[in-house]
């Protein structure tokens, strides 16, 4: 094994373990300079190919930098460190732990140069993030978690059945751009998407986040979905099914979010809504596109934590989540507020925040391609995505009627990481070169043209209008929208119930047919004298009987 | 000069010391003698070993008397590297095996239980090692009636039952086996494997042969618990004494399949024995039902051993598929599994039988939020979990990659699906015991259990056990080379 430095992912996972036994103020320093030692061993790395370790009989290669995975890590890297310091007094060293190595799991995945070191931190991600559900620690999060991690290891099944596929065919575990022309690869891209929330197993994500904690969802956003959209830009860029899948996403998320009520779901679907214009964009595969795919992971990792540190404060001072139950906090959490609102509009992509600079560049990609319906679809959607997150969040949350609550401010580590994180979003809209800068592929392109400023703006305050002239419409009662989840989650058990009885009834039958004929052939639980005997010798002259006939008479 | 006796040696040596036990009749004794006999044991046959890389194969005739008329011990790298499974889990488990021993056997017995356990030894190390037929009938009776009688020495009476069930089965499985030796015998007039496999090749009475292998083939599926005649199994693993259950999953059934694969292809010969097409087919259906019946089971158990005893069915599957698949990579597959899963299962044995040394019980459901009051044992539990689920870097990943690619090269992409689906389940049956350890609150009635701390021996050995998982599952030369080799061996020849 040769590593010239640290290796940022396996630092932090590592550090993650040893987080249980470091306590005080000892593991807020501890948690706050890791994710520094990591984006510093990082940025000191040369880019190409390190740290290869012999297994079996291949080359696995821990660490493979590019431009693109640079990017990944650093947004990875600064979303734990904000994460980290959102919550580093308040949460247990088991949700740290949990979080640390999962955020460690998905660095890792990023870096991976080879398909099985990926599997291996992929899994090890799904593992950690369900942990990170648990250590919620109510009935919900642990029912939620289950259900997370079963999802989760069927998409493990699916990609380590199309690895081992891929590896047979191809005889190299190189994780390269593949062609959609066999199963396996076909299994490889339904195990990312699955990650992805993409259909038709989209409900895990929004089922099972919000049952995190107030803070475990907003390590939960930054991860899962972010690497799936990764590995598919590196692995399937330009495939055309993507723009389905990705517009598929983009409006289921806007109609559940629209139809929620539960601030944090809300913001779940919506997760799965933003991911949608990535894996469109990856679709698309232009290197214009390819870019605003990775400048709108990059953005939507930081203004989506900030909405749900946003979120997480409201949870943590009233320990209300729905929004028929809050309204009118921006008096007594102003701090709050201005952070959520400055979070809702970088979603909304409102010119001067980051959403801007990153979401034109994939609707500007669609236009390059001459293609006018996908991108009279995503400009549709991107009034949606104002209706959903960048006013009902806001709304009904801060403004709206007066709910009766007073909470104060969170305290202070959470008010600097939220202002920290809102000042990002304006700043990277202020100043978009200093993302372009370190994107994988060159930009020439200016989201700041007259046209393209008023277009948006246009877009947007006609939306806010229709939201305020549809306000009845939009008033949430504490109703439950039905979801895919409610096949395996109300469907699944009643139809296995139908089925167990049935096939219940069908022993019995059978069971009396075989006690008729004093036959000895029964299950292999009961522990009797005579049927030890009766049994096993009969069981064993049937079987015999019918070899022997199969080899020596047929 | 004593080099050239180590194959007798390597059996004489525990058939001698099981009396000793008798004679002396002291426990502590009987397990100083138990311990010290492995360990020599284990030095033979790395002894063994070393020779076999010097001169490929070894054989020596027992008394003097020249093959085929003697008796001949016939080593080749396959005997040595079950040789090398047999002794190492013996060295192991006898070392850890002395508190929990007596706990629970009642201690007028346990010189017995010393002496039948070096007797059961002896059966498995002859069987491996004999070049004879009929001597290996004698040894896997050795083995069975020994096992019998160590299954019924456990305090808990329902082991009777366990037993006399595994002693009609076995014993019908051995006559099974001896019926098969003696049709060959008619056919060729030798019981010398070497000789009766050349005689094979020019005899002409088939239906007597074939006759012979299909009671051979229900005979040794029996004796391995080859689905669907695993059914003394779980009784046997779960009443049995825990330290019982440890070294019998360890070893039995491997060094029964042990013998599947001699005969196979050492013996009946490669093309003999899959030359009706759909024998393969049989092993492959047996196989997959093994494997998905074992693991389905597994699940719902309550009783840790048990549950145990039902993946081992499982994992029992996964070896004869790599048979089934005749090809190479299957063999060696096949072979890498059988070392893994030996060092895999006692590792997982061992944890529950540390468990039941300090609570008195392997429930499931009581072992609540137990994980606080003893760590080791669930940490250590849970790495051996790991690895018979397949994660990477354990052994238990090594042997199921290759398995799949072994598949993968046979054309079988539905079984990759039925592998990979039955890790899923054994993800479900260790998280099941991992997550009421971890996650549940501890019950309120702990003061029924007795809470002994784990003796250090035991613990020193199942430490061992948990490193060699993770060894194997990093460094893969030791046991993959040498599968290949074998597997290589065996159908090149």
């Amino acid at each position: 094994m040769t590593c010239s430095l640290f290796h940022p992912g396996l630092l932090l996972i590592f550090s993650g373990l040893l987080i249980p036994f470091i306590h005080g103020f000892k593991r807020t320093l501890f948690i706050l300079i890791i994710p520094c030692l990591s984006l510093l061993s990082l940025w000191s790395m040369s880019f190409g190919s390190d740290c290869s370790i012999q297994y079996l009989d291949y080359e696995l290669i821990l660490i493979n930098l590019d431009s693109l995975s640079r990017l990944f890590i650093t947004v990875f890297a600064i979303a734990v460190f904000t994460a980290g310091l959102f919550c580093c007094k308040q949460a247990s060293s088991t949700e740290l732990s949990a979080a640390y190595v999962y955020a460690g799991g998905a660095m890792s995945v990023v870096l991976a140069g080879d398909l099985i070191s990926l599997f291996i931190f992929w899994e090890l991600m799904a593992l950690a993030s369900t942990l990170l559900i648990w250590s919620a620690q109510n009935e919900k999060s642990y029912k939620a978690g289950m259900r997370y991690i079963s999802i989760h290891l069927l998409g493990g099944v699916i990609l380590m059945c199309g690895i081992a596929g891929y590896v047979y065919e191809t005889n190299s575990i190189a994780f390269t751009h593949m062609q959609l022309n066999s199963i396996s690869t076909w299994l490889i891209l339904c195990g990312f998407l699955l990650n992805a929330g993409a259909p038709p197993l989209t409900a895990w994500l929004a089922d099972a986040y919000p049952e995190a904690s107030y803070s475990g969802m907003v390590f939960l956003s930054a991860f899962t979905t972010k690497t799936a959209v990764y590995v598919l830009l590196r692995g399937f860029p330009g495939t055309e099914l993507l723009i389905y899948i990705g517009l598929f996403m983009i409006f289921y998320g806007i109609i559940y979010a629209l139809l929620e009520n539960d601030i944090r779901r809300i913001l779940g679907y919506s997760i799965i809504n933003q991911v949608g214009f990535m894996v469109c964009g990856i679709g698309i595969g232009t290197e214009m596109a390819l870019n605003g795919t990775a400048a709108h992971a990059f953005t939507h990792i930081i203004y989506k934590a900030l909405l749900l540190m946003s979120a997480g404060s409201v949870l943590y001072m009233t320990g209300k989540r729905k929004c028929t139950e809050l309204g009118g906090l921006v008096q007594s959490m102003p701090l709050t507020a201005i952070c959520g609102i400055v979070g809702a509009l970088a979603i909304s992509s409102f010119p001067l925040t980051s959403g801007f600079i990153s979401k034109s560049m994939i609707t500007q990609a669609s236009i390059d391609e001459h293609v006018l319906w996908i991108w009279l679809l995503l400009q549709a959607a991107s009034a949606g995505v104002f209706l959903h997150a960048g006013i009902k969040f806001p709304w009904f949350v801060f403004f709206q009627k007066d709910s009766g609550l007073r909470p104060t401010d969170p305290p202070i580590n959470m008010k600097i990481s939220m202002v920290f994180f809102a000042v990002i979003c304006i700043l990277i809209g202020i100043f978009p070169n200093i993302l372009y800068n370190i994107l994988p592929y060159n930009v020439n392109y200016q989201p700041y043209t007259v046209a393209h400023t008023i277009t948006q703006l246009q877009l947007l305050l006609f939306s806010g209008l229709a939201f305020f002239i549809m306000l009845p419409l939009m008033k949430r009662t504490l109703t439950i929208s039905l979801d895919f989840d409610w096949f395996y989650r109300y469907l699944a058990p009643i139809l296995a119930k139908i089925v167990v009885n049935y096939l219940l009834n069908a022993q019995q039958l059978v069971n009396k047919f075989l006690i008729s004929l004093k036959s000895s052939l029964s299950f292999d639980d009961k522990l009797d004298y005579q049927l030890s005997i009766g049994k096993s010798v009969g069981l064993i002259i049937f079987f015999f009987s019918i070899l022997l006939l199969y080899f020596v008479v047929l | 000069m004593i080099s050239s006796q180590l194959p007798a040696l390597q059996v004489v040596l525990p058939l001698a010391a099981a009396p000793l036990c008798i004679l002396f009749h002291n426990r502590t004794f009987a397990w100083l003698l138990m311990v010290f006999v492995s360990l020599a044991s284990f030095g033979i046959s790395c002894a063994l070993f070393n020779q076999v890389l010097a001169e490929n194969a070894i054989t020596y005739a027992m008394g003097g008397w020249v093959a085929p008329w003697g008796i001949e011990y016939y080593i080749d790298k396959l005997t040595t590297y079950m040789l090398l499974i047999v002794n190492g889990i013996a060295v192991l488990v006898s070392l850890g095996a002395r508190e929990s021993v007596e706990n629970e056997i009642s201690s007028d017995r346990i010189y017995l239980f010393y002496t039948a356990f070096l007797l059961n030894l002896t059966g498995l190390l002859g069987v491996i090692i004999t070049g004879d037929a009929f001597n290996l009938f004698v040894f896997i009776e050795i083995a069975s009636l020994s096992s019998y009688a160590i299954i019924s020495l456990g305090k808990d009476k329902r082991c009777l039952y366990a037993a006399f069930r595994y002693l009609v089965y076995g014993t019908v499985g051995a006559s099974f086996i001896l019926i098969s030796v003696g049709l060959l015998y008619v056919v060729t007039g030798t019981l010398n494997i070497a000789d009766l496999s050349q005689q094979l090749v020019n005899a002409e009475n088939t239906a007597t042969i074939t006759t012979a292998f299909v009671f051979f083939v229900i005979g040794i599926a029996i004796k391995a618990a080859i689905f669907p005649m695993h059914l003394w199994l779980p009784d046997a693993y779960t009443y049995s004494p825990s330290i019982v259950s440890t070294f019998l999953a360890g070893t039995t059934t491997k060094v029964f399949i042990y013998v599947l694969i001699r005969f196979i292809y050492s013996l009946y010969g490669y093309e003999f024995s899959f030359f009706h097409e759909s024998f393969d087919n049989l092993l492959m259906i047996a196989a997959c039902g093994a494997i998905l019946y074992g693991s389905y089971r597994a699940i719902k158990q309550d009783s840790l051993k048990r549950l145990l005893a039902y993946s081992s069915i499982a994992q029992i599957g996964y070896m004869i598929l790599g048979i089934a698949l005749i090809t190479e990579l299957g063999l060696a597959a096949s072979l890498i599994h059988i070392f893994n899963h030996a060092f895999i299962k006692v590792g997982l044995f061992l944890a529950v039988t540390a468990i039941i040394y300090s609570y008195g019980t392997d429930s499931i459901e009581r072992l609540a939020g137990m994980a606080k009051t003893s760590p080791f044992t669930f940490v250590l539990f849970l790495i051996s979990g790991l690895s018979i689920i397949g994660v990477p870097l354990t052994s238990g990943f090594i042997s199921k990659w290759y398995l799949i690619k072994a598949s993968l090269e046979a054309g079988y992409w539905g079984l990759i699906v039925i592998i990979v689906f039955s890790s899923v389940l054994a993800i479900i049956y260790i998280g099941r015991v991992i997550e009421t350890a971890y996650f549940k609150p501890e019950a309120t009635n702990t003061a029924s259990f007795n809470n002994k701390k784990m003796p250090h021996l035991l613990f020193l050995s199942l430490f061992i056990f948990c490193f060699i998982n993770i060894y194997l599952g990093i460094e893969t030369s030791l046991n993959v080379d040498m599968a290949f080799q074998i597997a290589h061996e065996l159908i090149n020849k």
